[in-house]
């Protein structure tokens, strides 16, 4: 356990100390999204409609950004040898690699999400539902992200390669979360998506640590 | 003590080295040499358990090293070429951050007494990107003076290091040898280090 606090400090201390790759993601999904309502013109009712859909698009795409370099740099510099040598389990390690992205790629999004929301007209219950799903799918996309991560770590022109690998693994978290937002605008109640995407957050939980193991194994022989 | 039998290694098509025997007990040191490319590296990878052999099997304490990976793993240091330095972390959080990953936390005392030994006295608090490279190796071999493990692996331990620097490293190998710790690492320097050793010289 110690190790495991190790690393996500780790993590978290160098995400402050390079603080531009942090913003970069950000911005990027602000931007993103604010393009929607400057393009589509005050049409309140399409908004709305859309809202949950650019929303949690812009949300994909931004937590992928910040992947490629969720092992890179610990398999140049070594540090990913040192983390397989460790006597503490690797998908344990990696579990707290994954909850510094998480910390620090996709809560910022959850806490954003709201303030973004404004510009398409949603309700305050509408906002609330929203962050809610965030909440519960951008572990989720961490945890998927990584296992991609891992698969292309040390493929040249690993980035595309990641998008492509990872993107459509993203549909059930997009499906679900956005769904959840519309439901319960259309009146039809929330909790089915909801519990479908803790569903899916568990099974993440459980799997992806392991499958990540797996890959980052292979590519460190 | 680690002992191994006829360890092979290919690499695509290309069979680095084979039937290749080696034991080191307490108070032993073996130096691995070879030209380059002759599986120096891929050698200790093996040994250290990051990746597999073709052939032969590896065995620590008499068990089979996949069966008590943990316990080996607990027992073991490896330095590799690369120094798994943080850039950004200063060398005392790189210092703490790796022993804490290797299982073997150190407070803060114990890290700058090793990093003042190894002669980084007035730099411990800079971020690393500043530290020149034969700085970056002492960061990385200032796990050697905190950790109590049995099997030190290295991997040229003496790239990059000055003079003084070269011979404060034999003192501290000499010295982990002394206690009964074992070692096995690679150099293209003659390193006379005291105490029972033996070399090994990769061909194919």
């Amino acid at each position: 356990m110690n190790a495991f606090v190790a690393i996500l400090r780790r993590d978290l201390l160098l995400a402050m100390r390079r603080k531009s790759e942090m913003l970069t993601a950000l911005f990027f999904f602000m931007i993103v999204v604010s393009l929607f309502p400057l393009g589509i013109g005050p049409e309140t009712a399409l908004l709305r409609r859309i809202a949950p859909g650019v929303l949690w698009v812009a949300a994909l795409l931004a937590a992928m950004l910040s992947l490629n370099r969720l092992f890179a740099a610990d398999h140049q510099d070594g540090t990913l040898e040192q983390m397989a040598l460790s006597p503490t389990p690797l998908a344990l390690l990696v579990s707290g690699k994954v909850l510094a992205h998480w910390l620090t790629a996709g809560l910022p999004l959850v806490l954003l999400a709201p303030v973004l929301g404004l510009q398409f007209d949603l309700s305050s219950r509408a906002l609330g539902i929203l962050m809610l799903s965030l909440l519960l799918g951008t572990p989720l996309l961490s945890l998927i992200g990584a296992i991609g991560a891992a698969l292309t770590l040390g493929v040249r022109g690993g980035g595309v390669l990641l998008s492509l690998l990872v993107l459509p693994l993203y549909i059930p978290a997009l499906i679900f979360g956005a769904g959840a937002v519309e439901a319960d605008m259309a009146g039809l109640g929330a909790g089915g998506h909801l519990s479908l995407l803790g569903a899916l957050l568990a099974l993440g939980l459980f799997f992806a640590p392991w499958a990540t193991t797996a890959a980052l194994r292979i590519a460190l022989e | 003590m680690l002992q191994a039998h006829g360890l092979a290694c290919v690499r695509g098509d290309r069979r680095l080295f084979s039937g290749v025997d080696l034991s080191v007990a307490p108070g032993q040191w073996l130096q691995v040499e070879g030209a380059n490319g002759a599986g120096k590296t891929s050698l200790l990878r093996i040994l250290a358990g990051l990746s597999p052999a073709a052939e032969g099997r590896i065995e620590w304490e008499g068990q089979p090293v996949a069966e008590g990976r943990d316990d080996f793993h607990a027992r073991l240091l490896y330095l590799g070429h690369a120094p798994a330095i943080k850039d950004d972390l200063s060398a005392l959080e790189n210092l703490q951050t790796s022993a804490a990953v290797s299982g073997r936390p150190l407070d803060e005392a114990t890290a700058l007494t090793a990093l003042r030994r190894i002669g980084l006295k007035g730099r411990e608090d800079l971020p690393s990107r500043v530290l020149s490279q034969g700085q970056k190796r002492r960061v990385a071999l200032a796990r050697l003076l905190c950790g109590q493990a049995r099997l030190w692996i290295l991997d040229e331990p003496f790239v990059a290091l000055d003079v003084g620097a070269v011979d404060m490293l034999c003192g501290i190998l000499d010295e982990h040898i002394g206690r009964g710790g074992m070692l096995i690492f690679t150099s293209h320097q003659a390193v006379q280090l005291q105490g029972n050793g033996a070399r090994l010289e990769l061909t194919k």
